[in-house]
């Protein structure tokens, strides 16, 4: 039925090579608008290497990606963000000697002018600003004000992506959000994550953890070694399919979904 | 309940100490210089400190921005040394081709500033374009600047200034004459010789200009979009980048404030001793600027430090210095606190704990 709409994100025969290494080869997939698609496949088998070159860190060397139905260029991560495209990265990119809601505004900073004349921070705008946004997600964090680094690994997830959501993200991005946490906030951001596919935000998540994808992804793509095997409908699916796909146990492809 | 009500007053206190304990350090060592060095506590001796000072508090504002930014700049000092040879020898010839002292040293403090953005231009391409570290970038700069410095002046200081030069660098804005009043800008006339000593001149220039170059760019720091991407860099430069900061430029542009004010040291300095002198390889300038903006509470990690408590790490070095000097003690005993102030800060820095909003 999602087949009716336009995609968001449209990838076609996307080719990226490390010198001899052929790290994605030839993958096209798409995502729409509320869905959640997971990413997945055995550690080397390209998927932060695919979702970097969604999101501008690495151009492809071959393919199309088409974004709302239009062919775009994605020459670096400015690129991306101005599409509405925003990424968690492994490792957060939040600048942690700041406090939460300069991380929320870092580099698109809320400006007033002083005494009429130069431009300064506006720390109230940017507070209140980020304090609605954590509230409409349901984050609970003691003090706009706090650094970063006093924060927890939640916490720390929870704000980058607040920060995607404030700025209006059309596909958002994670890759292993839930690696660093503890049981509790993994399922914290796995609320979330249903809570932006709610709000109509695509996500593609990559995770390692099989019962975390089952919990929210629409949908899955398996890779292995750089090439796209396989993709299921999660409720037509199941885990020992799935672990199959990753590892290459071609006795289960026979099943219904749609191979390449 | 009370237990923890007790121990978050504690830990407030602490916070509070962590962050203010270098002010209460700087008035214990000019309290504790006062009775111990005669004459220490003057209204000569504290504008000495002042007068002295304020070279060195450029030089580690300067270098408080890189740091912040998680760079080091160890050019500063010798740029400094260079930029006060150029600027005096523009002074010199042009007041020896005949020019008004006015033009002459007005000409040499715009070639010396203008001069002096080029070895952060350099340094900053260095660092941003070509990842050269910043310690190994800014360490050529550091021998290229003497080199030239010392090319330029043969190793020897350039004389011969206008003689107008030191009466701006040693000028007060205000001089009172206990028991006739006071006067403006320059001392009061009339006054024959052994009555000068007299005098007590309030607030010298060179504090002034100093002082509001760092107030102004302390504000940048602290207030503006500039200062909080300054900041954002030093915590993490794959943050900013993939924040959409113009990091490289940025860095650039952190590179020259640093040469820009060791080039405003430069010139100070010249107007201050009324000649141009390349630095001395012994006086390690652009160490103690680092070790200034060290105890001011920056880290060489990036990401915290700043203006105002670098120039209080500055007086408290000056302070040791000329302390030292007047209480008759051996110099090298400067040497020993200094290195002691500098660990006891990032020691303090380390143990105390950091602030946190409820
Ligand atoms: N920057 C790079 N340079 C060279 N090879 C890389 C680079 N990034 C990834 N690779 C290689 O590309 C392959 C895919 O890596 P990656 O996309 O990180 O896999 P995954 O995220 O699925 O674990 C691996 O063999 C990896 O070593
Ligand atoms: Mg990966």
């Amino acid at each position: 039925m999602a087949d009716q709409k336009v995609p968001l994100l449209e990838v076609k025969n996307i080719v990226k090579r490390f010198g001899g290494l052929v790290a994605v080869n030839r993958v096209s997939m798409e995502v729409y608008p509320g869905e959640v698609v997971a990413l997945l496949g055995d550690n080397g088998a390209g998927k932060s290497t695919l979702i970097k070159v969604v999101s501008g860190v690495y151009p492809p060397d071959e393919g199309e990606i088409y974004f709302e139905g239009k062919e775009v260029k994605i020459n670096n991560p400015m690129d991306a963000i101005q599409l509405g495209i925003e990424t968690i990265y492994q490792d957060l990119a939040l600048a942690e000697n700041l406090n939460v809601y300069s991380n929320i505004f870092l580099g698109r900073e809320k400006l007033k002018k002083w005494l009429g004349l130069v431009s300064v921070l506006d720390h109230d705008y940017m507070h209140d600003e980020s304090k609605k946004v954590l509230d409409r997600l349901g984050i609970e964090i003691p003090s706009l004000k706090n650094k970063i680094k006093m924060l927890s690994g939640g916490q720390r997830q929870s704000v980058a992506i607040s920060r995607s959501i404030y700025w209006k993200a059309k596909l958002l991005i994670m890759d292993e959000p839930t690696a660093a946490l503890g049981v509790a906030e993994q399922r914290k951001v796995l609320d979330l994550v249903r809570t932006l596919k709610d709000q109509g935000v695509g996500v593609i998540i990559i995770s390692h953890q099989l019962y975390d994808v089952f919990q929210v992804a629409d949908r899955m793509i398996v890779l292995r070694r750089g090439e796209k095997v396989g993709e299921r409908i999660t409720k037509d699916t199941n885990s020992d399919e799935i672990v199959g796909l990753m590892v290459g146990a071609e006795l289960v492809e026979d099943s219904k979904g749609e191979e390449v | 309940m009370g237990q923890t009500l007790t121990s978050k007053r504690e830990k407030n206190a602490l916070v509070w100490f962590g962050q203010n304990w270098i002010f209460l350090f700087l008035l214990f060592l000019v309290i504790l210089f006062s009775f111990v060095g005669r004459g220490f506590f003057s209204p000569k001796t504290l504008n000495n400190i002042l007068i002295s000072s304020s070279p060195a508090l450029l030089l580690a504002a300067g270098e408080a921005f890189v740091i912040i930014t998680g760079g080091i700049d160890l050019s500063v000092g010798f740029v400094r040394g260079l930029i006060s040879v150029l600027s005096a020898i523009v002074m010199r010839d042009l007041y020896a081709l005949g020019y008004s002292p006015a033009f002459a040293i007005s000409v040499g403090i715009i070639v010396g500033l203008g001069v002096g953005l080029l070895p952060g231009l350099v340094n900053g391409i260095l660092v941003a374009k070509f990842r050269v570290p910043p310690f190994i970038a800014t360490l050529g700069m550091y021998g290229i600047a003497n080199g030239f410095a010392l090319r330029l002046s043969q190793g020897f200081p350039i004389s011969f200034v206008p003689p107008q030069a030191r009466e701006i660098g040693n000028g007060f804005i205000a001089y009172w004459f206990p028991g006739k009043g006071i006067s403006f800008f320059a001392p009061p006339e009339g006054i024959s010789g052994a009555e000068v000593r007299h005098i007590v001149g309030i607030i010298p220039y060179s504090i002034l200009i100093a002082g509001v170059i760092i107030a102004v760019f302390s504000f940048i720091l602290t207030r503006t979009q500039f200062g909080q991407h300054t900041y954002a860099i030093g915590g993490s430069i794959d943050a900013a980048r993939r924040a959409g900061i113009l990091v490289d430029r940025h860095l650039i542009k952190v590179y020259m404030i640093s040469s820009f004010f060791a080039a405003l040291a430069g010139v100070l300095s010249v107007l201050v001793f009324g000649n141009g002198a390349p630095t001395q390889f012994a006086s390690s300038l652009e160490l103690f600027a680092v070790a200034a903006v060290v105890i001011g509470g920056a880290s060489l990690m990036g990401g915290k430090g700043s203006l105002t408590k670098t120039a209080v790490g500055v007086f408290i070095l000056s302070v040791l210095e000329i302390g030292f000097l007047m209480a008759g003690v051996f110099p090298f005993y400067r040497y020993i606190a200094v290195g002691a102030v500098l660990v006891f800060a990032v020691i303090i820095d380390q143990v105390m704990p950091e602030l946190v909003y409820e």
